[in-house]
């Protein structure tokens, strides 16, 4: 069975200037800063011992007060994962590092992430809808979104 | 020897026996039966019916459906087409995958807006006469996605429906009670109408 890699383990481990950035350990993840995560991502991807190279899932979830975007982390190599959550104040106009430069996989998901909740990816190479239309008003899957949005 | 304005009775009882000798004189033998030029043979193959009900009975039985399902009605429709329920019965187990050579367009599931331009595309390239079958609840109006910001209610904003079958899914004997009732609104129709 795949192991959830202990929080205390990263901690340990992350460069100085990275681990500042790491705001809390909650519900299995680590709570980060966006300045950092780019960062972050790239030491877990590489470090040995770590080796989180496989970039399992992208999640965004409307928390109502705040965004939070989950990146699920798996080593193929050593058989264990660990769960990035990065979480975004401002409401307007929610931005965070694309991780298409480490994953091209994240690409996709996080097109869908941009459409549907309206979180813009800087980096991405084409932050632009991908389920609904150019045109279409809003993004669906945020709480405040209504009907005849 | 012609009746004319002139002739008095005599000539008329002359004309009368003349009329009376030709027709006995003609009349030597007797005259074969109506159909009596007909062979067995061609008694058995020619039927004689009219233009509507020969077009109408070679496209109510040869009903061929354009494959374009979007969701989960497809699983029902898949099921109606395969052995158990066998819809080769009613010259229907062809499937096409171009719409040139269809006739019926089944709507098995819900219809995206973003789908929508492609199988209203695909309706107007299929061949005159067709038809339209709405299957299930989101064919009709969108089902429980009705109020969806994504989702198209009801087939019939974008296409003209001919059968409503409702469920969600409907099984496959709805659905072939769907496909007789189509099966009847094709016998009525008339080239004479235009329709």
């Amino acid at each position: 069975m795949t192991v959830g890699l202990d929080y205390n383990r990263i901690i340990d481990v992350l460069p100085e200037d990275l681990a500042s950035g790491a705001v809390a350990f909650e519900a299995h993840g680590l709570v980060i800063q966006p300045e950092v995560l780019t960062g972050i991502a790239a030491f877990l991807k590489t470090e040995p011992g770590l080796e989180l190279d496989y970039l399992c899932s992208i999640t965004g979830v409307d928390c109502t007060e705040y965004f939070e975007v989950d990146y699920l982390l798996y080593s193929l190599k050593l058989n264990h994962r660990f769960t990035l959550k990065v979480r975004l104040a401002d409401r307007s106009e929610p931005v965070i590092p694309s991780l298409t430069g480490l994953w091209l996989g994240a690409e996709l998901q996080e097109r869908e992430i941009y459409d549907l909740l309206g979180i813009t990816f800087s980096g991405h190479p084409e932050m632009k809808r991908i389920f609904l239309w150019e045109g279409f008003s809003g993004h669906p899957l945020r709480k405040d979104y209504g009907h005849g949005h | 020897m012609e009746i004319g304005s002139g002739m008095n009775s005599r000539d008329l009882d002359l004309h009368e026996g003349h009329v009376i000798e030709d027709l006995r004189n003609s009349a030597v033998a007797g005259l074969p039966e109506p159909s009596g030029w007909l062979t067995e043979e061609i008694e058995r193959n020619i039927i004689t019916t009219t233009v509507d009900k020969f077009l109408n009975w070679g496209r109510k039985t040869s009903l061929w459906t354009e494959t374009s399902f979007t969701a989960c009605c497809t699983f029902e429709f898949i099921s109606t087409s395969s052995s158990r329920f066998d819809i080769a019965r009613f010259g229907m187990e062809v499937l096409r995958s171009s719409p040139r050579h269809a006739d019926l367009m089944i709507t098995a599931g819900t219809l995206t807006w973003k789908m929508a331009p492609q199988i209203k595309r695909v309706y107007e390239q299929m061949a005159e006469p067709k038809w339209v079958i709405a299957m299930g609840a989101c064919g009709i109006s969108g089902g429980i996605f009705a109020d969806s910001y994504s989702v198209v209610p009801g087939y019939n904003r974008i296409l003209p429906v001919d059968v409503y079958i409702p469920g969600c899914p409907p099984r496959p004997e709805a659905l072939l009670a769907g496909i007789e009732l189509l099966r009847k609104k094709i016998e009525k129709r008339s080239i004479a109408k235009g329709s």
